[in-house]
């Protein structure tokens, strides 16, 4: 089996808030394959966002061990960890966290300045990956000139400028309304088409069943690991949500 | 490479940063516009001063050496006038005994009046000179012939007149063979001397009428006639040689035992010249002070600015961080962009530090002379304050942990 991209054990974060002790994480241990479309789930609280965090390299775990495409992070300086964001992470938050001053391009640019890679032909680059979400025509817009989901796919175009082995999205559509985030996860689901490999964390159980495998937290511990398909909390989400719309159908039809 | 984009980059950055907030920018830069415009304007006005004054000097003659009697200060019950006097004898000892000088005249100044046909003027200036007069000052006669040996000698009643002289004697335009009275005895006019204008900077006032006869004439016409001497030096350099001489001689012919303070005045054009040099540079080493003082406060000014552009753009630097930028990465960031701020403040001044130089070098009229090492000096001291005062907001912000920063509200 090949190596894989993530994988982390005994993983555990704690937070130390004056005199108290907040424990985030309590040993987790995950592997992400090449080319997998996961979800990560969880109630508020539960350590999703904490676990992201790690796995971008933003932050480092209090305890155990993080290996990213076979190189361990925690013998890394904050030198090398930059690099590894810059060119192995493409990381995007729920709140976009895109320049303002800056045009769609130019913030789809800023993982390449920081780069050793692409030196010629960043402009290029940069047009061609605002090109794969679809916002061609929004080159030279600011984000305060474009819609919530038009500002997402900017951040997933920057995400994904600079090649990265894996895009890691902590709730993408958070902050976005249902319609938009659908049109999100269609986005994602055609990267992962392309081979990206993809991790994303959502409360949302219809947004989690476009992945291909769901990881439940609670309480800073992994609750469950499946394929989507074998997921019992997924599989009884999608036969209520059948149910209701059957019921809303015939209903429909009574009253027709 | 990636160095020469990032810094292309960073440079850009900082300056639509710096534009975004351009009334802020500016107030935050006054201080080092005041500072450099200040250094410029002063440095370059004290230059054109320099130049003024020097020139003033070059109008005397660089080598020449005034020796003059004088009563030694808060000691007069103790000398008579009798003994501080200079006489001729003092005078002509002086060249033979004073290697270092080239030529001395005395020069003996009456107060008579004068009069040619009905026109009358009362206690005007006449000097009793040798030849040796015209070179050492420097004036020669425009009509006629200077004043000779022969002249000196026999004590002839020959006189020149200034130009000014001729006009307000309304003598002809060249009044060589005419007549003149001075104290009620007859000169001929040999010649005219231009006037010669002193800078009301040396208590010059308004052209007089100036009348040269020979000293022995003049000699005669006075029971105790009051002199001084004028000397060149061989070379300018020779001034502090020339008055050492000078002051030996004068003290052996004096008698003066040694203790006793000088009962004369050696003073040289070169002296005066240092002394003003030395006025100056104090002057400029006040102004440097200041510049200091104003390039700190400005320093202040911009670090505070840098500490809030910091806080302002916490979320932004942890999303670079985020994206890939190193530690050193923001430092050379938030450095550059310091600088950068520091030197538009340096360019501004430097615009307005020249127009002030030329505008007062145009008030005072002299010539405005703009020193580039004033400017680069202004420049490389705003950069300097830039990354001295900026270094800290901007170590400050690299290093922010990056999940840290994106958490900032
Ligand atoms: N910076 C922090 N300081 C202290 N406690 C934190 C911090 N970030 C998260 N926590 C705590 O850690 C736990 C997990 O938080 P988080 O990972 O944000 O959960 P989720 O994203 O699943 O909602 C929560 O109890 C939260 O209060
Ligand atoms: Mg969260």
């Amino acid at each position: 089996m090949t190596t894989p991209i993530i994988r982390i054990r005994e993983v555990h974060k704690v937070y130390r808030v004056g005199a108290e002790k907040v424990h985030a994480l309590r040993g987790v241990d995950l592997d992400i394959q090449r080319n997998e479309f996961v979800a990560i789930m969880g109630a508020s609280g539960s350590g999703k966002s904490t676990l992201m965090n790690i796995l971008g390299c933003l932050d480092q775990p209090t305890k155990g061990v993080y290996e990213l495409n076979g190189k361990l992070t925690h013998s890394m300086d904050s030198a090398q960890l930059a690099r590894v964001r810059n060119e192995e992470i493409g990381f995007v938050f729920q709140s976009f966290e895109l320049l303002n001053r800056a045009t769609a391009h130019k913030n789809v640019m800023l993982p390449l300045v920081y780069s050793r890679r692409h030196f010629w032909g960043a402009r290029r680059r940069a047009a061609e990956s605002l090109r794969r979400v679809g916002l061609s025509d929004r080159m030279d817009h600011r984000p305060n000139q474009l819609s919530g989901g038009q500002r997402q796919r900017v951040a997933i175009a920057r995400a994904l400028v600079n090649e990265p082995s894996i895009l890691l999205a902590d709730e993408p559509t958070g902050n976005l309304d249902s319609k938009t985030s659908d049109d999100i996860i269609a986005l994602f689901k055609k990267l992962h088409a392309e081979g990206q490999t993809i991790l994303i964390v959502t409360h949302e159980e219809d947004i989690a069943g476009h992945a291909a495998r769901i990881v439940r937290l609670r309480d800073g511990r992994v609750l469950s690991d499946n394929p989507t398909s074998q997921d019992p909390i997924h599989q009884d989400y999608v036969r209520r949500s059948l149910e209701a719309a059957q019921r809303a159908a015939s209903t429909e039809g009574v009253t027709a | 490479m990636i160095l020469v984009r990032l810094l292309l980059q960073t440079v850009l950055l900082a300056l639509a940063q710096i534009w975004a907030n351009k009334i802020r920018a500016f107030l935050t830069t006054l201080g080092i516009i005041i500072a450099v415009w200040a250094v410029i304007t002063v440095v370059g006005a004290m230059e054109g001063f320099k130049g003024f004054m020097l020139d003033q000097f070059a109008t005397f003659g660089a080598n020449k050496v005034w020796v003059f009697p004088r009563m030694p200060p808060g000691q007069r019950d103790r000398y008579s006038w009798r003994q501080v006097r200079m006489t001729i004898d003092q005078v002509d000892s002086l060249l033979p005994n004073s290697p270092s000088l080239a030529a001395i005249t005395p020069i003996l100044n009456l107060n008579a009046d004068i009069q040619a046909g009905d026109r009358f003027l009362p206690l005007a200036s006449i000097q009793g000179v040798r030849p040796s007069w015209h070179d050492i000052e420097q004036r020669y006669v425009t009509v006629g012939r200077p004043l000779s040996n022969t002249d000196e000698e026999q004590r002839r009643q020959v006189c020149l007149i200034n130009d000014k002289g001729v006009q307000e004697l309304a003598l002809p335009e060249d009044p060589t063979g005419t007549y003149m009275l001075v104290q009620k005895r007859r000169f001929l006019i040999v010649g005219v001397v231009e006037t010669r204008q002193v800078s009301p900077m040396f208590g010059g006032d308004e052209a007089q009428t100036e009348v040269f006869i020979p000293f022995r004439t003049g000699e005669a016409m006075r029971e105790f006639p009051r002199m001084y001497a004028v000397a060149t030096t061989k070379a300018p350099e020779l001034y502090e040689d020339a008055r050492a001489e000078i002051t030996a001689q004068l003290r052996r012919m004096r008698n003066l035992k040694p203790g006793e303070p000088d009962t004369f005045g050696v003073e040289a054009i070169e002296q005066a010249i240092a002394q003003v040099k030395a006025m100056l540079g104090a002057i400029t080493m006040m102004v440097a002070g200041i510049v200091l003082i104003s390039l700190i406060v400005g320093g202040i000014g911009i670090m505070n600015i840098m500490l809030v552009s910091v806080t302002e753009r916490t979320r932004e630097i942890g999303l670079r961080m985020a994206v890939g930028a190193r530690a050193k990465d923001i430092l050379t960031q938030f450095l550059v962009e310091a600088v950068t701020l520091s030197l538009i403040g340096g360019v501004i001044g430097i615009l307005l530090g020249v127009g002030g130089a030329y505008l007062v070098g145009e008030l005072a009229g002299w010539r405005t002379q703009l020193s580039s090492a004033s400017i680069v000096l202004a420049v490389g001291f705003a950069a300097c304050v830039g990354v001295f005062f900026g270094f800290y907001p901007a170590k400050k912000a690299s290093q922010l942990l990056p999940i840290e920063a994106l958490r900032y509200e």
